[in-house]
């Protein structure tokens, strides 16, 4: 029993951090008239309705879709010419390499405040404003910082041994670093993309300022403009819904792949 | 360029120096170099021009009156920033920040540390973590993994004063009396959205002190518990001071938040900006100046201020973290 204080403080944190979330579900299933009079208690039957309302009427489902297109290209990007930069600065020495190497790393700990203005303006005057094309690009540009630091020291940890007997076999710069160091930084490549594809999946600044027409919306911005646009205030029980697809995948592909998720999502501040 | 070094980065452990370039071996370097462009040049061609050029064009935009019509941006000098020093909204906003900073770092640290030691001293050896270990930390890790945008929207929902969890909870349980309009109340606002930052930013930092954690050797802790130490002088004088880095890290991480809550403040709180500006924050300013009222010259020279006022932070922040009385593991 001397343990009992300590599980007392755990749970109550669990169900801090818990509770919240399973009232958006739960809500999610209610009808209007039982979140305005009820907020807390169980529905009284399901109404999957709210679902495929926030779905096609409120474009929570265009809107998934939109997010997946962007993020998917973006991480694809991000991956090939971040993890080509990063094995070139780690593993090849030449004139200039600190200094390419800290431009990409020193901007991760700029505001991107900063850059909002003058990026609106990039964007636009290269016909990209509120296209797919121009949200990828900046999204892969602003994800490879982490990128580049994070695989830097992956390649430099790995050994060097295989890539010069590739060396000697024939294989040509690209064969190398395609057919041997990719497959050997596997583990890293994991642990970054499974971080990347949180931070985009999770952007709001970016699509806000270069993302201006609803139809493109991503998820994360979809779904806010909606839970402030006034005309959509009354139907709460759509809105819930449309909260819960856009919680419910992460959580539950969080749940299955928990170690690898963890792993990935600390990569950034554990050595 | 005339040293073209360019073989693949050789291990410590093969044969040093070795002897002068033969010719056949120099057609595979300049190869080398042919690769480190091609590997190069995407990421940064675009690391320029969606990155540096940005933030280069910024610094000089702060100086000028532009409004976004091309060729109009008459150089002003440092008036941007005399106009900041007098405008009271953006004042508030500082303000606001700097409250943030002062206490949503310090209490997310808290109880991140409280409760991956909670996490730690409830298994039998030491190690591994309480019964349910597991669990807890698959759920703490939860807000985590949701946008800042879709948590602030479930948030807005749960401070409804009408039918939200909050209020609901609070009557459910009797505490009628204390329901709130949380985010309506100048006095209260910013609290509100300060508990939110809180609530979604304590599990990734426990989840990385309990890995730091574990990784402290058990007998470290089985010769304080030999010598009597308690779990306060534990926590104090052996988890607190092997866990510096982190803590720092940590530290950085969330002030750099602290100074942004943009997204937050900007979909939950009304105006956006809250009652009386009570929750406008710098990033919010910055949006509102350039993209509603066209005055990009003002706005940049706001995200000036917010990219000294970060430096400024981590400056503080990361000194001295290569001091000598740095505690490490032997």
């Amino acid at each position: 029993m001397r343990r009992f204080p300590l599980h007392l403080a755990l749970a109550f944190w669990a169900v801090v951090t818990a509770f919240p979330l399973l009232w958006a579900v739960t809500s999610s299933f209610k009808s209007d008239s039982e979140i305005l009079t009820s907020p807390w208690t169980l529905p009284a039957e399901p109404r999957w309705d709210n679902f495929s309302r926030a779905w096609s009427q409120a474009s929570i489902g265009q809107y998934f879709l939109n997010s997946v297109i962007v993020v998917g290209g973006a991480l694809v990007l991000t991956m090939l010419f971040g993890g080509l930069a990063a094995y070139a600065l780690a593993r090849y020495r030449f004139p200039g390499n600190r200094a390419v190497y800290y431009l990409f790393v020193t901007s991760q700990f700029f505001p991107t405040f900063l850059a909002l203005v003058p990026l609106f303006f990039t964007v636009e005057q290269m016909g990209l404003l509120g296209t797919k094309l121009g949200l990828i690009l900046v999204y892969a540009t602003f994800a490879t910082p982490f990128t580049v630091f994070f695989l830097h020291a992956f390649f430099r940890s790995l050994p060097s041994a295989v890539a010069e007997a590739a060396f000697i076999d024939g294989c040509t710069h690209w064969g190398v670093f395609f057919r041997v160091m990719l497959p050997m930084a596997r583990p890293g490549l994991v642990s970054v993309a499974i971080f990347n594809f949180l931070g985009l999946w999770n952007q709001y600044l970016l699509p806000l300022v270069l993302n201006p027409d609803p139809e493109d919306y991503v998820l994360a911005q979809g779904l806010a403009a909606l839970s402030t646009s006034q005309g959509y205030q009354s139907d709460w029980s759509g809105l819930f819904a449309g909260l819960t697809i856009a919680m419910l995948p992460v959580l539950l592909a969080y749940v299955c792949f928990q170690r690898y998720i963890q792993a990935g999502a600390t990569a950034g501040a554990v050595k | 360029m005339s040293r073209a070094v360019l073989t693949p980065r050789v291990e410590r452990t093969d044969p040093p120096a070795p002897p002068p370039v033969k010719p056949k071996r120099r057609r595979k370097l300049n190869r080398g170099y042919g690769f480190v462009i091609g590997a190069l040049l995407p990421a940064l061609v675009m690391h320029v021009v969606f990155v540096v050029s940005p933030y280069a064009q910024a610094f000089y935009l702060s100086l000028t009156d532009w409004n976004g019509v091309a060729g109009t941006a008459n150089f002003v000098g440092l008036a941007n920033f005399g106009r900041l020093a007098g405008d009271s909204l953006f004042l508030a906003s500082i303000r606001n920040n700097l409250l943030l900073l002062l206490l949503m770092p310090a209490a997310t640290i808290g109880i991140g540390l409280f409760l991956a030691t909670m996490i730690q001293r409830g298994s039998r050896t030491g190690r591994g973590g309480v019964r349910g270990a597991r669990f807890y930390r698959i759920v703490f890790f939860f807000p985590q993994l949701l946008s800042v945008a879709i948590v602030a929207v479930l948030w807005g929902f749960a401070y409804n004063p009408n039918n939200g969890l909050i209020n609901g909870v609070l009557r459910a349980v009797g505490l009628g009396g204390l329901a709130r309009s949380w985010l309506a109340e100048p006095g209260l606002a910013l609290f509100a959205v300060m508990a939110v930052m809180i609530w979604s930013g304590v599990g990734f930092y426990l989840v990385l002190f309990s890995a730091a954690i574990d990784g402290v050797p058990k007998e470290i802790y089985e010769a304080a518990l030999i010598d009597g130490a308690n779990g306060w002088t534990t926590f104090w004088r052996i988890t607190l001071p092997l866990l510096r880095d982190n803590v720092q890290v940590a530290f950085v991480y969330l002030g750099m938040a602290a100074l942004d809550a943009f997204a937050l403040v900007q979909i939950m709180t009304v105006g956006p900006g809250g009652p009386d500006g009570s929750t406008e924050v710098m990033g919010l300013s910055l949006y509102r100046t350039a993209f509603e009222y066209g005055k990009f010259g003002y706005a940049s020279a706001m995200g000036v201020a917010l990219f000294f006022g970060t430096l400024v932070f981590a400056l503080i922040a990361l000194r001295g973290s290569g001091g000598k009385d740095r505690t490490e593991l032997a």
